[in-house]
């Protein structure tokens, strides 16, 4: 129906002059009888006939499209930019590939769907629809019935009560994002080509809200995922499985083979070797390993670039209460119920991500938007070489308060400690009671000793979170831990909140296993991000980045307030690659029984024209699912490929140069 | 849509005309045409009168369309704004307020057809079906491209598996047959009843299976069985040990038995569970709407394929069906289809003619036949004592029918002694091969047996005029018997005489309860609920079709035949009591008898239960498809039935539920069937 009705407002064009010639016409013909006419044809009637005229043209084209061929598009796109190359699928099944290990999908954050399985008087009527994913069509007709159901108890980080939002089970969990964004769909239709179903095929699909453990907890989805890898084996013949974990769902799988090998009743209870037994290979698909920035300022201040560059075009659009709905606070309020954004704070402090005045990045150079064909190939020179007229940018400088200080040098910066701040009392606290941010329990005191600290690396934005968000992180930190282990031995570590960081786990006891981190390159990436105060009035959140400050030439890294690098626009080459090239490599305390690993990059290439949709090279964090390099590597794992034979390393970014820089004992 | 589409065209038309004939000016071509000068001439001697003309019926269309399109707006804006309509209570809500809350965990198992099916691969005519449902959903291809439809939905016509190059497969998890098209619930009523009272996907699960296949085929192709298993045993541990409930439906009754087998035979055949494995983890089976013993209407659609509906149609519209009017024989195309799947050779009659009677007595034989008067009667008077009087009134004045003859062919044959009968021994029947029926060549491609039979041959399958539950599968073997010999290496029908003879443990036996034991689990449930009170199909009246052309199906329904004033036999065919599909007899028998203390098919004596549900047509038309309606698929919505699964599900246990509650016959058919326990 709300196609109907949109397709009236752009056809509106189209029909006008018809109309309109027609009134002409009239004019010309029968001047005596217009009169009559016009009675005759009031209002009502030239509305009811414009709809109706739209209404059959709609139809018309609805029936032309339905009786079109189903290769009608694609033969219309061969006709434009010629022979298609096949789908990695079909190319690889005419090699005689054919389906051999089970496949594990595990789907990242925001990307499963979620359905109601209970809930308010609101939400009458949307039993087993789905909240999260679809069409959305909720968010628009009862959005705060939305974001109450959306949110999790904020003690517990469980359901409130009264409400169950489970995810979706099943290969639908995740294929399609919204009607027409794939997620895993493609992957899947290619793998289907050499012989996948649904029987060798699995979707891990997880609550992506709650905290890891919070899963197993509530719906014993690590169980389930154990059962079901475990009968894929059995009624395989045997066959390991290959696991396809993307962006989140990597830090899951983490959680997940230490806690298969763990003990009852906090773990699986399936013993040292387990993962030996069931596991071939892990394909981790834009894994956050380390954490993103982006958690950083997603937590403190709910925006990110897309977001602070809506806010810097129409400054009072999303502050303003023209809905009586103050949209940020809401969705702040909303996700920092969800203990899973927690997970991808970086991870590892000042030793991976830089201190004041190093980052292992330094020396990278943004180049500006250059005609993108040539960006391809000159890249790789472009970002090794050492540019002298631009300034380095700081990068460990995650959150920086104001453009100036973000460039200085640490000594120069003026620094006050907030951590013995006292918060303060706002005193504005009754007139926006409605909108819970833990900001109302701070007082100008508070906010104004976070600016005056001016610079935060890695390690002290943690501080920074518990100082702004203290029940946030208490919670957090209880499932999560961001540290690096000095002795992994420690008994402490066998809690399980250690176990979804890379720095303070061992990889299980498999050497016949193989880690392929695989991510594309070429886009640039948040990183670290420059703040401002804000403005507006006590029931605004205080801080939020400041548009303004852009790099111009001399650093043509910083844009719109934030700091960018090389990454697949999410991650950041760092957080997905370092595991992989150093951590991991050979035999480490990490892994200590020398578990292979493989770094696959993929350079993002646009796609060429509106017709390839989201592009079969891309390197985009989400888009890369589609990349057919890609694919064809995850079909070869399946069909029983070790990593030499997809040719080991396959690298275009400064990673390993980058990752020498990083001082971290192995 | 398509209507007010071709409405909309028809208007076209005319003014297209006028349109064009007087910008031409040329006489010639009004002499050519002189009807359509006349009909030309009315618009415009009008015309001339007042404003153009040639926009009036194009613009009172388009008003007329935008008139109803808006009105529709309105009324669907004004349905999703307004406080919904006071909808009863539902009983999983009550049932929460009397303090149930989920205990153990619950499976549901899926009848034939009510389950989806979705493509993996397929021929290049299914371009873009990837993964949409075939079967199931809105049924939207089988208009766009029938013939593709069919051909993916059959199976191999040697192996009973996927034809080459072809992969359709279940749709999994609660989606697979919650609705079976848009609208039409299955199981989304009882599923949320269910999560009223706290039930969600991980302690509910649904084991959708491919409904084509044999039963033992959905574990050699799809692992169906396996993935059941340690679906239930993963469900049995992550809920703190309680143990499963099951509730199938229909087809998914037998399926389920088969299971039961297969879960304690060993490996490689079976699942290698231990003979202890149901007593661990089952805590009751609530069989919903049974087909235990089977039911007749397969024999007819196996036959002829048709029911009573198509036999119906058929009588109304005779050319229709048969008609090569869209180059495409219906009939002969499903036939065709049906027969390549296995797993409707289960549904055929079980026992013989132990169970369903020989030619002159039946179980039934009391049988009340309802009019449509009575049922009336009897959904507005409460199943007071007056319905059951005035139909036993009824049952007085009519003769016995006699419902042990299967298929009879002509109405009187039914209904004539067996002494009279001419009965032919089914070793008789020789099978010539089609040579002097119309030869192969002109009919082309060969859709069904039957044309590689003679006329002959046929003739003489009807010349015996009666068959009951025991010849009318030599019958099938005689027209099928490439789908008989296919499927009977899966599902026998007969009924044991030495239930430890070794040769019982052949998979073929595991889903016929007369050759099987129970499993040896004390303390488990078995629950046989299913409606009554709806006429349901026990046996039909044939006679050989008029037609002689190639590629027709030779047999057919009598739809001619009705009985006297009474009813039983109505369309050709007898009713009984049922849920619509299947017999009371069929439903009840092994609850209320086979099963029912110790007996040799459940030696460790399982504790069962009959719980009937009398239909009740629905009051009105807003309730749908009604609250408390008895029909073998509607049943899932009936607030009783429902009640009982929540009950069970929350911890009760069957005396705690009532014990039987039965309102037909069952208990004085089962006492007439003669079968050693």
């Amino acid at each position: 129906m709300s196609i109907l009705r949109r397709r009236k407002g752009t056809e509106n064009k189209k029909t006008e002059p018809e109309y309109e010639e027609f009134n002409d016409e009239n004019k010309k013909s029968n001047g005596s009888s217009r009169r009559l006419r016009r009675r005759r044809w009031s209002c009502m009637d030239g509305c009811c006939w414009f709809v109706g005229c739209i209404c059959s043209i709609w139809w018309f084209f609805l029936f032309l499209y339905n009786a079109m061929p189903a290769s009608f598009p694609q033969y219309v796109t061969e006709a434009i930019t010629g022979p298609l190359p096949d789908p990695p699928g079909v190319k690889l099944a005419k090699e005689g590939l054919r389906a051999k290990h089970p496949v594990v999908f595990v789907p990242g954050i925001v990307t499963g769907g979620l359905e109601l399985w209970e809930g308010h008087q609101c939400a009458e009527g949307l039993f087993r629809k789905r909240l999260w994913g679809g069409t959305f069509g909720e968010l628009y007709k009862r959005p705060l019935c939305w974001v109450e159901h959306m949110s999790l108890d904020n003690e517990t980080g469980l359901d409130p009560s009264g409400i169950r939002i489970r995810p979706v089970s099943g290969l639908v969990a995740a294929d399609y994002f919204a009607p027409g964004y794939f997620v895993w769909a493609v992957l899947i239709a290619n793998l289907a080509r050499i012989g996948y179903e649904e029987k060798n095929m699995y979707m891990a699909a997880y609550d992506w809200r709650i905290s890891f453990q919070n899963t197993e907890v509530r719906d014993q989805t690590l169980s389930r995922i154990k059962s079901n890898i475990e009968l894929m084996v059995a009624s395989s013949g045997g066959k390991k499985v290959v696991i396809i974990p993307h962006s989140m769902g990597v830090l899951y799988l983490l959680h997940f083979m230490k806690w298969v090998e763990a003990p009852g009743p906090m773990g699986g209870g399936g013993g040292s070797d387990w993962c030996a037994k069931h596991l071939k290979a892990v394909m981790n698909i834009g894994g956050p390993f380390l954490g993103v920035p982006k958690a950083v300022s997603g937590l403190f201040s709910a925006e990110a670039k897309d977001i602070a560059a809506a806010r810097s075009m129409a400054p009072s659009f999303l502050e303003s209460e023209m809905f009586n709905f103050q949209t940020l606070q809401h969705v702040m309020r909303m996700t920092r119920t969800w203990d899973s954004t927690m997970s991808m704070i970086p991870k590892g402090g000042d030793t991976i991500w830089g201190g004041l005045d190093w980052s292992p990045e330094e020396g990278h150079e943004c180049n500006e938007k250059k005609p993108k064909n040539n960006t391809t190939q000159t890249a790789e020179s472009d970002r090794t070489r050492k540019s002298d007229n631009a300034t380095r940018v700081k990068y460990g400088r995650i959150i920086s308060f104001g453009k100036l200080v973000a460039d200085l040098h640490s000594s120069e910066i003026e620094r006050i400690d907030f951590r013995d701040a006292l918060k303060g009392k706002s005193h504005a606290n009754s007139t926006c009671r409605d909108v819970w941010t833990e900001y109302h329990d701070m007082g100008i005191g508070g906010v104004t000793a976070v600016a005056d600290y001016k610079v935060y690396t890695a390690g002290s934005v943690l501080d920074l979170l518990h100082f702004v968000a203290p029940k946030l992180m208490k919670r957090g930190s209880a499932h999560f831990s961001y540290g690096i282990a000095d002795d992994l031995d420690d008994k402490k570590y066998e809690h399980y909140k250690y176990w979804s960081n890379p720095l303070e786990t061992k990889l299980p006891n498999a050497p016949g296993m193989e880690i392929f981190s695989m991510y594309g390159v070429g886009i640039p990436t948040e990183r670290a991000y420059v703040y401002k105060l804000s403005t507006a009035g006590d029931c605004y959140i205080p801080f939020q980045i400041d548009t303004s400050a852009e790099g111009g030439s001399k650093s043509p890294c910083l844009k719109g307030g934030v700091f960018h690098i090389d990454g697949d626009e999410t991650v950041p080459i760092l957080s997905a690659g370092y595991m992989c090239v150093k951590g991991w490599r050979g035999k480490t305390r990490f892994n200590p029984s020398g578990i292979r690993t493989f770094v696959r990059e993929y350079n993002h290439a646009p796609p060429a024209n509106l017709l390839e949709g989201r592009g079969t090279q891309s390197g985009a964090h989400v888009d890369i699912m589609g990349n057919f390099a890609l694919i064809e590597d995850i079909i070869r794992v399946a069909a029983g490929a070790a990593g030499e034979d997809l040719g080991g390393d396959k690298v275009y970014s400064g990673i390993f140069k980058w990752s020498e820089r990083i001082k971290l004992k192995l | 849509m398509a209507a007010i589409l071709r409405f909309r065209k028809l208007c076209f038309l005319e003014p297209v005309k006028s349109f064009e004939k007087p910008k031409n000016d040329e006489k010639q071509s009004f002499e050519q045409h002189p009807e359509i000068e006349r009909v030309l001439e009315k618009p415009k001697s009008k015309k001339t009168k007042k404003q153009p003309k040639e926009w009036r019926c194009l613009d009172s269309c388009c008003w007329l369309i935008g008139y109803l399109c808006t009105s529709w707006w309105l009324l669907l804006f004004l349905c999703n704004f307004l406080p919904g309509l006071r909808v009863p209570e539902a009983p999983g809500v009550r049932l929460k307020r009397d303090g149930l809350t989920a205990l153990h965990p619950v499976v549901l198992v899926p009848g034939i057809v009510t389950g989806g099916l979705e493509l993996w691969e397929g021929r290049p005519c299914s371009e873009g079906l990837f993964r949409k449902r075939l079967w199931g959903g809105s049924f939207t291809e089988i208009f766009k491209r029938p013939l593709c439809w069919l051909e993916h939905l059959s199976l191999d016509n040697e192996t009973g598996l996927d034809p080459p190059g072809i992969r359709v497969r279940a749709v999994p998890g609660l989606v697979a047959a919650d609705y079976f098209a848009p609208g039409y619930f299955v199981w989304a009523v009882l599923i949320e009843n269910l999560a009223k009272i706290g039930y969600e996907q991980k302690n509910m699960y649904m084991a959708a299976y491919d409904w084509r296949l044999s039963f033992q085929n959905t574990e050699i192709r799809d692992q169906a069985l396996s993935r059941l298993k340690s679906k239930i045993e993963l469900m049995y541990v992550t809920n703190g040990y309680k143990k499963v409930v099951v509730v199938p439906h229909s087809m998914g009754v037998i399926y389920f038995l088969h299971f039961l087998k297969w879960v304690e035979a060993p490996p490689p055949v079976g699942g290698g569970g231990g003979p202890d494995w149901c007593a661990k983890h089952i805590k009751a089976i609530m069989n919903i709407g049974p087909a235990f013993l089977g039911v007749p209407k397969t024999v007819a659609n196996i036959l002829s394929a048709e029911g009573r509906d198509v036999a119906f149609v058929r009588a109304i519209a005779p050319g229709l069906l048969d008609s090569e009017t869209f180059g495409f024989q219906t009939l002969q195309h499903i036939m065709r289809v049906c027969r390549t799947w296995d797993s409707v050779v289960s549904l055929l009659p079980r026992g013989g003619e132990t169970i369903w009677g020989d030619l002159n007595r039946s179980p039934e034989v009391e049988n009340i036949c309802y009019t449509s008067k009575a049922r009336y009667l009897q959904s507005s008077s409460k199943e007071s004592n007056g319905n059951d009087t005035d139909a036993r009134r009824s049952f007085h004045v009519k003769e016995l029918p006699r419902y042990g003859r299967i298929v009879s062919f002509g109405k009187e044959k039914s209904e004539l002694p067996s002494s009279q009968l001419s009965i032919i021994d089914s070793k008789e029947f020789v099978r010539e091969e089609g040579a002097s029926r119309n030869s192969n060549t002109s009919c082309g491609e060969i859709l069904s047996e039957y044309d590689e039979m003679s006329r002959k041959s046929i003739k003489k399958v009807a010349e015996n005029d009666a068959y009951t539950a025991r010849t009318a599968l030599d019958l099938l073997r005689f027209v099928a018997p490439k789908m008989m010999k296919r499927a009977e290496a899966h599902f026998s029908h007969g009924i044991a005489d030495d239930l430890d003879d070794p040769k019982y443990a052949h998979y073929k036996y595991w889903s016929n309860p007369l050759e099987t034991k129970l499993p040896d689990a004390p303390d488990m449930e078995i629950y046989c609920s299913y409606g009554v009170g709806i006429p349901t199909e026990r046996s039909y009246v044939y006679k050989l079709s008029s037609s002689d052309k190639c590629k027709s199906i030779p047999l057919q329904i009598d739809s001619s035949a009705y009985g006297s004033d009474n009813g039983c036999l109505k369309g050709g065919v007898h009713f009984v009591d049922g849920d619509e599909s299947v017999p009371v007899v069929s439903a009840g028998f092994m609850c209320a008898k086979g099963w029912r203390g110790k007996t040799r098919f459940n030696p460790s004596g399982i504790s069962t239960y009959v719980r009937e549900y009398q239909h009740k047509a629905p009051a009105s038309i807003l309730e749908g498809r009604g609250m408390e309606s008895g029909a073998h698929v509607d049943i899932m919505g009936n607030v009783a039935l429902i009640e009982d699964v929540l009950r069970v599900a929350a911890g009760a246990t069957g005396a705690e539920l009532g014990g039987d509650r039965i309102y037909s016959d069952i208990m004085k058919m089962s006492e007439r069937i003669n079968i050693r326990l």
